[in-house]
């Protein structure tokens, strides 16, 4: 069986001197193809004697094996060479940006209101939206500012005739929800506001968000609760808030709200229980129901919480500003 | 209101410094704006007295003086003020002195002469802002002696924001009265004397208008010298509470309005022909005022008249013919209590705003007249000379404010409040505020005095009661109410999901004013007209929007100026439409528009760098209107529009309903808005985009879907939204897809005509189609086509 042998060797150094997988193919149809060397081996036991068969029968099928396996290793390694090939021809610099569509952001003013309407809405506060030219009744009658109220001169209205203005304050919305509606009330409104003022500190417009909850029983406490909630929630964080008396013509107790801030008290929101002739003006029993009011400042609140120093800023646009809101 | 701190305390004086009687006002609702120094930090500056008083040799404007300071030696000082003259008591800045600004005087020759220090005006000193010329003090005041000490100028200005409620508190009394309430503390009123008459001298007042008016004081006061000067303790309080001294009978007037909260008014008796009447103005009546402006008056105008004419306008504004002179001899005091009602509303509509109009239209106590008339009179008796006569009373005691009568129930204050107060601290807070109390079971019904005119309803007692207590001593509760759910509708999408679209496809959002420039706005809008503010911030800002365009398209303008070249903006919020129909003669409408110019994308390494086009904003507004579901319901028609490029431009229908615009800027405008080339837009009217319809699922085909191309010959004005559109409707059921994938003009297609490549996918949902089903159902579509658009099919 000594051939045998030299056929494996021969074969084994064929198939490690081929350079491809045609070569490779090519050896492997020369020794086990249909005409190849290990047929023709096969062919030959016929001459042997017919004890001897099984044993040299066997011994060429090992040959057989063996010239297979080495030829499956060798494509094997032909194979993981040509990918490795392919993989070093395909490397990128992955550090290259993508084809990217990155977002863009909404407006910080809207951010707070959202943020805002959240919190209010998750306690059941119900958002409601109204006209922003208003009709003196709204703006000021019904919520207890009668013409000539030196409150009405504080405000800076801009008038398009003395009976249509542009919102001073969105609790206009107030009077009209429950003109139409019956309590309890629970809503929240948010939207732009007008006064004619412009300077560091004014713009002509800005926006509040007004709530009003009226039901049976409604305390000053709860006042107090839900607004320290809210601006707790609000910067995260527990700074210290101070409920100031102040004076609104709709609200009978009034106060002002206070933060302490790096530079002292800053004063963000306004509130109180509701005026009885609040209640009266839209037929509501003030000795059955009482309710609190509430109006807060949406730019002021935005520039505390990201440290916008400019107010003008909201209304200018610059892309560089806004962008730095995701 | 401003007050100077040491006034407030010869009132009243708390054991509490000045940061601690600051806050506790603040908090009981009398807002502190600011405390201020009444004079800035110097030392050094003594009293001394101008010995001798020459010209400098060589200066004109200069003076060379010797001033006594009680030293052994007379100071030799070179002063520059014209009012510096020999026998004067003057302000004086020794050698080491240092004035505000970290000033130090030094010895030195000015022009030669030696000077061994400096005679101070007020502004050297931070007392005033200006000064004419150096401190004049008065001939007692003791030489050698510190200014500071002298002028006690270790005092404040404290200015309190005082809400419109409180006007009892616009005078240093009712200042006073408060703190007092809050500290527990008696007030020591001043000794105010009563002027017994020298002189029967009397003019007749008579209330025309007694509703108006009903009290008036008047007094004669003869032989009174106005040109008196005033003494120093007057001008520095005026001064510490923001009033400049004017002359003796003016300062009196306003000293009176500042220490007791009540208006005066000083006329020059031989002005008033006869007596004095209060009446209404007659209409366009004619008065000139004592800042010498002429206004004709409107007929709800109070006034006080003579026989002949108006004198001066009640309770706001004196009249120039009318008023104290240098050479008045004889005044008529007036002590008024004029109703708020008559005079709130008036002051403005003339464009007036004085100390008097301001407390008169908020209210002042109707019992105080008579002490201010008596204040006024002891003082200008003193200061100015002169004989009183007797003061006369004109009452209408039937118009004037009665005390209210409030009931406060114990239960609507725990209601209120929410907590509940001891009996014992309501019943003590009531006292303090000098309420009178009659105890009602668990009640209080109380009588309010007149000076707290604010009292009108239980609500305001239950404030009263709780800002005493102290707002921040009641707890935060959370509030406690029923867990009703609101209605909510799926068919409603949220604002919020339309603007997420588009902040994800890389726009920022925009906030622009609702006013524009109305000559920008009538470039881009010619026909709309719009509502246009009458007192507007600025002209470019005066016109009520009727498209969130024009706010955007200076948002881009003001990007472009700023290198931001790469501009895309949505914003949404109302237009206001002059509209007869709608409330208030305005319709407002909830927009959402958008803008983009600029570069595709940022710059980048592989992507286009191309200009946007039309086709990129559609392709984001497709997305926006891709979230309502039946985005099918959507087309869009080539349109004309005013702002808009005539070729780039489309109406938006939903089903046959008009519900936007989108299109290029027409390019004549790019220049006139500051626009950097192609800049698209769109707006939508916001309720018709934001409904949606809801899903209703159908079961997905288990059987293969079939494709098949054809390409369709067309004439190249005929829109392919159309063809599409039309192929979806006629297809049938089968018809699953129908997606243009190509648009080709050129060789091989005849000219004037474009060849469209559509792919139809076609699919049933209970078999597998035959190939002869689908040649049939292509060849329906294609002759369809053919007879609608006379198309023909590409060979």
């Amino acid at each position: 069986m000594q051939h045998l042998e030299e056929l494996i060797a021969k074969a084994k150094t064929a198939i490690d001197a081929a350079n491809d997988a045609a070569e490779l193919d090519q050896i492997r149809v020369e020794y086990l193809g249909k005409k190849g060397v290990m047929t023709e081996q096969m062919k030959q036991l016929g001459s042997l004697p017919k004890e001897e068969k099984p044993a040299a029968g066997q011994a060429i099928n090992q040959a057989k094996q063996a010239i297979q396996k080495h030829l499956g290793e060798r494509k094997q390694v032909m194979e993981l060479a040509a990918l490795n090939q392919q993989l070093a021809a395909e490397k990128i610099d992955v550090t290259l940006p993508g084809r990217n569509n990155l977002p863009g952001g909404i407006h910080p003013v809207t951010r707070t209101i959202e943020r805002i309407t959240e919190f209010f809405g998750e306690l059941g506060f119900e958002v409601k939206s109204g006209p922003e030219v208003e009709d003196d009744y709204h703006n000021f009658d019904a919520l207890n500012i009668p013409a000539h109220h030196p409150a009405r001169a504080d405000h800076d209205t801009f008038y398009f005739n003395p009976k249509l203005v542009l919102r001073t304050q969105t609790s206009g919305v107030q009077i009209r929800t429950m003109e139409v509606e019956k309590p309890p009330f629970r809503i929240i409104s948010p939207g732009r506001v007008y006064r004619n003022d412009y300077d560091q500190t004014h713009t002509p417009m800005f926006h509040q968000v007004e709530g009003l909850l009226v039901a049976e029983k409604v305390s000053f406490t709860e006042l107090k609760g839900i607004l320290h909630d809210f601006l707790k929630n609000f910067f995260e964080e527990d700074l210290e808030i101070r409920f100031r008396p102040s004076y609104f013509p709709f609200t009978e107790p009034s106060a002002e709200v206070d933060v302490l801030g790096k530079n002292g008290w800053l004063e963000i929101l306004g509130c109180g229980m509701v005026h009885p002739n609040v209640l009266k003006s839209v037929g509501i029993d003030p000795e059955v129901y009482s309710g609190f009011a509430f109006g807060i400042g949406v730019e002021r609140l935005t520039m505390l919480r990201y440290g916008v120093n400019d107010l003008r800023s909201f209304f200018e646009n610059d892309l560089r500003f806004l962008k730095q809101f995701k | 209101m401003k007050f100077s701190e040491s006034w407030l305390r010869e009132w009243v004086n708390p054991n509490i410094d000045t940061a601690a009687l600051a806050e506790q006002i603040t908090m009981a609702g009398l807002e502190v704006d600011d405390v201020e120094p009444v004079a800035k930090d110097f030392s050094k500056v003594v009293v001394g007295h101008v010995v001798e008083c020459g010209k400098h040799p060589e200066a004109d404007k200069l003076q060379v003086t010797k001033i006594d300071v009680g030293a052994e030696e007379l100071i030799d000082i070179v002063c520059g003020a014209a009012n510096c003259r020999q026998g004067l008591k003057v302000a004086v800045a020794m050698v080491g002195a240092v004035l505000p600004g970290d000033f130090k005087i030094k010895k030195a020759k000015l022009r030669g002469q030696p000077s061994f220090g400096m005679l101070c005006s007020e502004s050297e000193l931070g007392m005033a802002e200006s000064a004419d010329g150096i401190i004049e003090l008065p001939q007692d005041a003791p030489i050698g002696s510190d200014i500071r000490d002298y002028l006690a100028l270790n005092d404040v200005t404290i200015d309190v924001d005082l809400t419109p409620n409180r006007a009892d508190c616009l005078g240093i009394k009712g200042l006073a009265r408060e703190v007092g309430v809050l500290n527990n503390l008696d007030v020591t009123e001043p000794n105010i004397v009563t002027v017994a008459p020298s002189i029967n001298d009397e003019l007749s007042i008579e209330l025309i208008d007694a509703e108006a008016c009903p009290k008036y004081l008047g007094r004669v006061v003869k032989g009174v010298d106005v040109s008196a000067s005033t003494p120093l303790w007057m001008v520095e309080k005026l001064r510490r509470c923001g009033v400049r001294s004017i002359d003796a009978v003016v300062d009196i007037t306003n000293y009176v309005l500042l220490e007791l909260g009540h208006p005066m008014h000083a006329f020059d008796l031989s002005k008033i022909a006869g007596g004095v009447k209060v009446r209404l103005a007659k209409q366009d009546e004619p008065l000139t005022l004592l800042d010498g402006n002429e206004v004709k008056l409107n007929s709800d105008t109070l006034v006080i008249a003579d026989e002949a004419k108006a004198l001066a306008m009640a309770g706001i504004f004196g009249g120039e013919g009318s008023g104290v002179t240098s050479a008045t001899q004889d005044v008529f005091l007036e002590s008024a209590f004029f109703a708020p009602l008559a005079i709130t509303g008036r002051a403005r509509a003339y464009g007036l705003h004085t100390d008097a109009s301001h407390r008169y239209e908020r209210g002042v106590d109707p019992e105080l007249q008579a002490t201010a008339m008596e204040r006024a009179t002891a003082l200008l008796v003193d200061i100015c000379g002169g004989q009183a006569g007797p003061v006369t009373v004109a009452e209408a005691p039937q118009h004037l404010p009665q005390p209210a009568t409030i009931l406060l129930r114990r239960s609507k204050l725990d209601k209120i409040i929410g907590i509940h107060i001891e009996t014992a601290t309501v019943d003590e807070i009531l006292a303090r505020l000098g309420f009178s109390v009659e105890k009602q079971a668990d009640d209080w019904l109380v009588t309010t005095p007149t000076y707290r005119f604010d009292m009108a309803i239980e609500e305001d007692l239950i404030e009263e009661v709780a800002r005493v207590f102290g707002y921040n001593n009641i707890p935060n509760v959370a509030p406690v109410g029923s867990l009703s759910m609101g209605e909510h509708q799926e068919s409603q999408l949220p604002l919020s999901r339309l603007r997420n679209v588009l902040v994800d496809l890389d726009y920022q959002e925009a906030i622009t004013y609702s006013f524009v420039d109305p000559d920008r706005q009538a470039l881009l809008f010619p026909q709309a007209e719009a509502l246009i503010l009458p007192n507007p911030i600025s002209k470019d800002m005066s016109a009520m929007r009727v498209s969130l365009w024009t706010g955007l398209l200076d948002a881009v303008s003001y990007n472009l100026n700023r290198q931001q070249n790469r501009v895309r903006l949505f914003e949404t919020g109302l237009r206001f439409i002059p509209d007869q129909d709608a409330e208030n003669g305005v319709r407002q409408q909830a927009m959402f528009a958008g803008v983009i110019t600029g570069k595709v994308s940022e710059e980048h390494w592989d992507l286009s760098n191309r200009n946007v086009d039309f086709f990129d904003l559609k392709g984001d507004l497709e997305s926006l209107l891709a979230v309502t579901v039946d985005v099918d319901s959507f087309r869009f028609e080539a349109t004309e529009h005013s702002a808009l490029h005539p070729g780039q431009s489309a109406a938006i229908y939903r089903n046959d309903e008009y519900v936007g615009v989108i299109g290029a800027i027409h390019p004549q405008f790019e220049k006139k808005l500051g626009l950097n080339g192609r800049t698209l837009v769109f707006e939508l009217e916001l309720d018709k985009v934001v409904s949606r319809q809801l899903p209703a699922a159908k079961t997905i085909s288990k059987y293969p879907a079939n494709s098949r191309d054809i390409a369709l010959v067309v004439d190249e004005a005929i829109e392919s939204g159309k063809i599409i559109k039309f192929i979806q409707k006629i297809g049938g059921n089968q018809i699953v897809g129908v997606n243009l994938f190509d648009v080709y003009q050129g060789q091989g297609v005849v000219e004037g005509s474009k060849s469209l490549a559509i792919n139809l996918v076609l699919q049933d949902t209970d078999r597998t189609l035959e190939d002869k089903e689908i040649a049939d159902a292509v060849d329906n579509i294609v002759s369809a086509v053919k007879s609608e658009f006379n198309a023909s099919l590409r060979d």
